[in-house]
C-alpha cells in the first residue's frame, strides 16, 4: 500500500504533492473497484424494484430469496458441490504437494506446470472440453460431474498452499519421527499434517469460494437437478435484473470476503 | 557394539563412503570428524537407518541392521537443526518416542519427568519448540532422543548452531551425561576441538575413507597421515628426504636443506620420501643454545601476540619457515622480538613422520 501520510522531517514540497497525487490515485482505484459492489448492498434493502431510485428500506428481498424453492434448492446444491470439492481438492492437493516435495520424479518440473494450467486455462475450454470428455466416457451430468470438473481447477489451489508451506518445513522433521519409531505414515499423520494445517485449511476455503462462485464450467457440466446458484442467478439476470438478485449478491459477496480474509489470515500465520 | 564392516555409498558418481570399517565399543564416545563431504555423515544416516550402504555391513548389538528400517532400530538420533515436532508443546515432543512404543502413560510420565529432571528443563514441559531459546531446543532434542532408551545415541552436529560459550558448556554436559546413562554416543562433528574435548576415540575421515581411528592422545601425538596431522590442531608439515638410515636414528632433509634427526621407528618402511610433522607448541625457541638432537639457529621473522601465546614464525638458512607458539613474551626471561636472532631445539621424540599422499 501506499504510504500518503507525510513523515514528521517534512519532505521537500515537490515530493509531498507526488505523495498527495499518489495518495488521491489510490483512493480513486478503490472507489472504482468497491462502489459498484457497495451500491449493489445498499439497493438490496431498496423498497422500490428498479435500481435508479432510493425510496426506502425494507427487508422484502431477503425475505423472498428465503422462500425462492429454485434459489434454496440452488444453493443447497452448490453447498454439496462445494463441500465434496473442497474435500476432494484438500486430498489430492495435499497428498501431491508432498509426493511432489518428497520424492524425486524424472519429470517433476513438467508435472508441476500441467497440474497448474487448469488455474490459468479459460473456464470457456475447460467447461468444453469436461462437456465433451464426460459425454464421450458416457458419464451422465449431475452432481458428479460437477464435481470433477470442479476439483480440476480447484486442487492446484491446495496443492500450491501446501507446497509453499512444505517449501519452509525442517526436512528433519519426517526422519526424527521415523527416528522415534513412527513408520511412513504414521510420521506423515503425526508430524507432517498438523505442520500443513494452516495451509491445507487456507488451501480448502479457496477451493470451497472458487467452487461456490464458478458458473461458466458449471453450465457446461450440470445437468438439470445439479445447477448450482450462480448458474441460476444467471439465468434469472437473463430475463432481468431483480432486487432480489441484489439481495442474493450481497450474502454472496459477504460471505466471499469473509472466506477470503480468514484464508489470508491463515496463510500469514502458516507464513510464521 | 557396532561393527561397520567394508561400509561404501556411492550418490550416483560420488563416493561419499568408501570401504570403511569400524568397530565401536559398547559406552564409548566415539567421534566421526572430518571436513565437510568426507562422508561422516553419510555413515552416521547409514547407523540411523536414513541410508543403506551400497555394499558392507553393519551390525548393532549383534543385529545386521544393514538393511532395516529406521524406526525398527533401536537406535536414537539428536539432528543438526533438532527437527523438534513445532505443533507439540516439550513434554508431547519428548514423549513421541514412548507414544510410538506404546509405553503405558504412567510408566511414561515418570520416564519423561526423570529425563526433563536429567537436561534440566523443569518448568517448561508446556512450553512449544518456539518459545525456547537455542540451548533449550537442544536439551528438548536430546531429552526425546534418549528417553526411548537407544542403545546408540546418534548426534549430528548438534551443538553447531549454539554460541561459542554455550556450546562449551553443552560441551561438558553432554559428556556428564554420557557417562551417567553408559549409552554409547556415536557423534558427528567437523570441529576438531570439540572432538579432542568431549571424546574417547575419534575416527578422522578424509575423503570417504577412515584416515585414522585412535584415543584422543593418539590422534593428536601420533597421526599417521599428513592429512591427520593438520586438521587435528595445527602443525608445520614438512616435506622430507631420507638420507641416511642407521641404527635408532634416521636422518632426513628437508626442502630448504635443512637436517633433521628423527627416531628411525617412525620412518615407514621403503620409503624415500615423507612428511614430518611439528606441532607448534613443540619447538623450542630460546635465546641460548639449548640442548636438544636438533638445534639450528634462526631468525623471527614475523611475530603474533596473542593474549596467552606469542606466536612467532621463524626462518631458517635456506628459507624454511616453521611456526612456534611460546608462553607470551612478558612470562619468558628474555622476551623474544621479530628480528631477533634466535635457537631453536626440536625433540626427535616430538618430530612426527607422516605420509604424503
Amino acid at each position: 500500500m501506499l504510504k500518503t501520510s507525510t513523515s514528521r522531517l517534512s519532505p521537500p514540497s515537490g515530493l509531498r504533492l507526488l505523495n498527495l497525487g499518489f495518495g488521491v490515485w489510490t483512493a480513486l482505484v478503490f472507489v472504482f473497484l468497491y462502489l459498484p459492489i457497495f451500491v449493489l448492498v445498499v439497493y438490496s434493502f431498496n423498497t422500490s424494484r428498479l435500481n435508479i431510485l432510493w425510496e426506502g428500506f425494507t427487508l422484502r428481498w431477503y425475505l423472498e430469496i428465503a422462500d425462492n424453492v429454485r434459489i434454496i434448492r440452488a444453493l443447497k446444491n452448490s453447498l454439496i458441490v462445494a463441500s465434496f470439492t473442497t474435500l476432494a481438492s484438500v486430498i489430492i492437493g495435499t497428498a501431491g504437494a508432498w509426493l511432489l516435495h518428497r520424492y524425486r520424479y524424472r519429470f517433476s518440473r513438467t508435472i508441476q506446470t500441467l497440474i497448474c494450467v487448469p488455474m490459468i486455462m479459460p473456464e470457456i475450454v475447460l467447461g468444453v472440453s469436461l462437456l465433451v470428455f464426460f459425454t464421450v466416457v458416457g458419464l451422465e451430468l449431475g452432481y458428479l460431474t460437477v464435481i470433477l470438473a470442479h476439483v480440476t481447477f480447484c486442487f492446484p489451489f491446495v496443492l500450491v498452499a501446501v507446497q509453499a508451506r512444505l517449501q519452509g518445513l525442517d526436512p528433519s522433521l519426517e526422519e526424527a519421527a521415523m527416528d522415534l519409531g513412527a513408520s511412513p505414515l504414521k510420521a506423515f499423520w503425526l508430524v507432517i499434517i498438523p505442520c500443513l494445517r494452516p495451509a491445507i485449511v487456507s488451501g480448502a476455503l479457496m477451493a470451497f469460494t472458487l467452487s461456490m462462485d464458478e458458473l461458466i464450467v458449471t453450465v457446461f457440466t450440470s445437468g438439470l437437478g445439479s445447477a448450482t446458484l450462480p448458474t441460476v442467478v444467471f439465468g434469472m439476470a437473463k430475463i432481468g435484473l431483480n432486487p432480489m438478485l441484489n439481495a442474493l449478491s450481497a450474502v454472496f459477496v459477504v460471505t466471499t470476503i469473509a472466506f477470503v480474509l480468514f484464508s489470508n489470515h491463515l496463510k500469514k500465520l502458516s507464513a510464521r | 557394539m557396532i561393527e561397520i564392516q567394508g561400509v561404501t555409498k556411492r550418490f550416483g558418481e560420488f563416493t561419499a563412503v568408501n570401504d570403511v570399517s569400524l568397530h565401536i565399543k559398547a559406552g564409548e564416545f566415539i567421534t566421526l570428524l572430518g571436513p565437510s563431504g568426507c562422508g561422516k555423515t553419510t555413515l552416521l544416516r547409514m547407523l540411523s537407518g536414513f541410508e543403506t550402504p551400497d555394499a558392507g555391513l553393519i551390525r548393532i548389538a549383534g543385529e545386521d541392521v544393514t538393511r532395516l528400517a529406521p524406526y525398527r532400530r533401536n537406535v536414537n538420533q539428536v539432528f543438526q537443526s533438532y527437527a523438534l515436532f513445532p505443533h507439540m508443546t516439550v513434554r508431547e515432543n519428548i514423549g513421541f518416542g514412548l507414544r510410538m512404543q506404546k509405553v503405558a502413560a504412567a510408566e511414561s510420565a515418570r520416564r519423561i519427568d526423570e529425563v526433563v529432571a536429567l537436561v534440566a528443563l523443569q518448568g517448561f514441559e508446556d512450553r512449544k519448540p518456539g518459545q525456547l531459546s537455542g540451548g533449550q531446543r537442544q536439551r528438548v532434542a536430546l531429552a526425546r532422543a534418549i528417553v526411548p532408551r537407544p542403545s546408540v545415541l546418534l548426534l549430528d552436529e548438534p551443538l553447531s548452531a549454539l554460541d561459542a560459550k554455550l556450546r562449551g558448556q553443552m560441551q561438558l554436559e553432554l559428556k556428564r551425561l554420557q557417562k551417567h546413562l553408559g549409552i554409547t554416543f556415536v557423534f558427528v562433528t567437523h570441529d576438531q576441538e570439540e572432538a579432542l574435548t568431549m571424546s574417547d576415540r575419534i575416527a578422522v575421515f578424509n575423503h570417504g575413507r577412515l584416515e585414522q581411528l585412535g584415543t584422543t592422545t593418539e590422534i593428536y601425538h601420533q597421526p599417521r597421515t599428513a592429512f591427520v596431522a593438520d586438521f587435528i590442531g595445527e602443525t608445520n608439515l614438512l616435506p622430507a628426504d631420507l638420507i641416511d638410515l642407521t641404527g635408532a636414528t634416521a636422518r632426513v632433509r628437508l626442502e630448504g636443506g635443512l637436517e633433521l634427526n628423527v627416531n628411525a621407528a617412525q620412518w615407514p618402511a621403503g620409503l624415500r620420501r615423507a612428511s614430518i610433522s611439528i606441532r607448534p607448541e613443540k619447538v623450542h625457541v630460546s635465546k641460548q643454545r639449548v640442548a636438544c638432537e636438533n638445534v639450528f639457529e634462526a631468525r623471527v621473522a614475523v611475530e603474533l601476540f596473542q593474549g596467552v601465546l606469542d606466536r612467532l614464525v621463524l626462518e631458517f638458512t635456506g628459507g624454511t619457515r616453521l611456526t612456534a607458539v611460546v608462553a607470551n613474551e612478558s612470562a619468558l626471561l628474555e622476551a623474544i622480538h621479530e628480528g631477533d636472532r634466535v635457537w631453536c631445539g626440536l625433540h626427535a621424540d616430538d618430530l612426527v613422520v607422516v605420509r604424503t599422499e
